[in-house]
């Protein structure tokens, strides 16, 4: 309280000060506000609109959610490879981040770049190198039939397994990183004290490093998880037109059947999924840790 | 012993990721008319056609002026915003600053189909300008990490010596702030370009016959025919991308 009296006395100075310090917070961010609220949000909230809008107002878009059986075959084939891809994503990641947290510094190095290199090269890259590698006549094709292990090529593209396949392959990195920053920050004294109490190297990993490393992995499991609900670009590409995927049929009903409503309510949906997801991640991680921000 | 085990299975993976950006390469300089390893000898000519086909290089430079344009754009923008989320530090930063962020949570589709519609109402379909202000704004949020990042080693007693000594924000900015910002600029200046230089799917929506950039190109090679000259166009691509990797790991290595 003794201090209220040289605040009072300092009133006016400092509340221009403050004053000042609010103008040049606002001058600073409003670019980045009003850029981003109208052309990014004002897009966006125009695909939620729509949605209940068109081609009349109201829910009827919503409702073939539960009527349109083409549309619940989408839906279905969307959760099913997004689960495939982040359960494999996940135990090859966790297999890297393990590797990245304990090994020497050389080694870590070179391991980054591993990991690095390909989140950096252009997703179209990489769809084309799979079907170099994948199609029928294509490098694995031509090495096993010359090898004699198989008489007819393999359908190893423009499939399931193709979608899935290039999908593991972009979602690694996403998987890796953040859970590798978790990994980095459980104590290295707890596991030497689990080995110094006569625990196997084994029990050690089972029963203190993985139930610590648990956030990590359900972290990048919801991230993975929510960047694959909406892929376009490989599950496309790879999966030719027979395995569609949610952000493909949506593409499909604006640019080839002009069926906004239905285009839009999907992409309402799908937003809806993603909200739920970082809901629920949001009681288990810090989200902002986990997106880089801090 | 179960060390090395471990580490067998992360180089494994470590392979699997690898794999397909190596196998481009021996691919590219194939004698055959189609996509498979060199047979009987090397043959540059696919690197020839990139370089000198009409459509390759008016793809390569449009991308090019457009990844510029919305790279710098993103830069200024963000780049400003993460100072001001910086110096406040308040509840209101924290909200602006997640804010920023949702553009990397929603799926691109869903932005392309809002942009879309936008942009017809604004006569930008199939324009520079409208792809460049796409572009740009979902770049801002890689920038404002980016920048955050730098600035959470920044000393901000140093700037508000400035401010003590006199400096007025404008020259608090340009005089302190960015020279000391400047890996982290350069870092997110190369993420901005990388970011607008690859980005296929709000091309897709919203350019017509007009506009090709080279993601749009290759889709439609792609799709198409896969003849070599796309693995002379992905060697090229990585060997930038793998460049561009390095100086931004040694921008951060000399930050830290």
């Amino acid at each position: 309280m003794g201090l209220a009296a040289p605040q009072a006395a300092m009133a006016p100075g400092l509340l221009s000060a403050a004053g000042r310090e609010r103008l040049a917070f606002m001058l600073l961010v409003a670019p980045a506000l009003l850029f981003a609220g109208a052309f990014y949000f004002l897009p966006i909230a125009q695909v939620l609109w729509i949605s209940v809008s068109e081609p009349r107002p109201g829910l009827g878009n919503y409702a073939q959610l539960f009527t349109s059986t083409s549309i619940a075959r989408v839906l279905a084939t969307t959760a099913r490879i997004c689960a495939i891809t982040t359960a494999i994503t996940l135990v090859c990641s966790y297999a890297v981040a393990y590797a990245l947290t304990h090994a020497r510094p050389t080694i870590r190095r070179l391991l980054t770049i591993g990991v690095l290199l390909p989140l950096w090269v252009s997703v179209l890259v990489r769809a084309f190198a799979w079907m170099a590698l994948l199609r029928r006549e294509g490098l694995v094709n031509t090495a096993l039939l010359a090898s004699g292990l198989i008489d007819h090529p393999l359908g190893l593209i423009w499939n399931e397994f193709g979608v899935v396949l290039g999908m593991v392959h972009y979602m690694l990195p996403y998987g890796i990183l953040p859970m590798a920053v978790q990994m980095r920050q459980i104590d290295p004294a707890l596991a030497a004290a689990s080995r110094g109490l006569g625990a196997g190297a084994f029990e050690t990993f089972w029963r203190v490093f993985l139930p610590l490393s648990l956030p990590g992995l359900i972290g990048a499991g919801v991230l993975v998880f929510i960047f694959s609900l909406g892929f376009y670009v490989t599950p496309v590409l790879l999966g030719g037109g027979r395995t569609i995927m949610v952000a493909e049929y949506i593409s499909v009903q604006i640019m080839d059947l002009l069926r906004w409503g239905t285009g839009t309510m999907l992409a309402t949906t799908l937003i809806l999924a993603i909200l739920v997801a970082l809901g629920l991640l949001s009681r288990v991680v810090d989200l902002r840790q986990l997106f880089g921000a801090r | 012993m179960r060390q090395q085990g471990r580490n067998v299975g992360a180089w494994l993976v470590i392979c699997f990721l690898l794999l397909p950006i190596t196998v481009v390469f021996p691919i590219s300089v194939t004698d055959r008319d189609y996509l498979s390893l060199p047979v009987s000898g090397v043959s540059l000519r696919w690197y020839a056609n990139l370089f000198t086909r009409p459509e390759w290089i008016s793809s390569i430079g449009q991308s090019l002026v457009i990844a510029v344009c919305s790279m710098v754009i993103a830069v200024g923008v963000g780049t400003l915003c993460a100072i001001g989320c910086w110096r406040r530090g308040s509840r209101v930063s924290e909200a602006i600053r997640v804010l920023m962020l949702v553009p990397l949570i929603v799926p691109t589709i869903v932005y392309a189909l809002g942009l879309y519609r936008l942009w017809v109402r604004l006569d930008l379909l199939d324009t520079y300008t409208g792809i460049v202000i796409a572009h740009a704004v979902t770049a801002v949020p890689y920038v404002i990490i980016i920048v955050s990042t730098g600035l959470a080693g920044f000393d901000v007693r140093l700037e508000q010596a400035a401010r003590n000594l006199g400096a007025d924000l404008r020259q608090t900015l340009w005089l302190v702030l960015v020279p000391s910002l400047v890996p982290a600029l350069v870092s997110s200046a190369i993420f901005a370009f990388i970011h607008s230089w690859d980005e296929a799917v709000i091309v897709l929506f919203i350019a017509g016959r007009g506009l090709f950039t080279l993601p749009r190109r290759m889709w439609d090679g792609i799709n198409d025919k896969l003849d070599p000259t796309m693995a002379a166009v992905a060697a090229v691509l990585i060997t930038v991308t793998a460049v561009l990797l390095l100086v931004d790991l040694v921008l951060k290595r000399r930050q830290v």
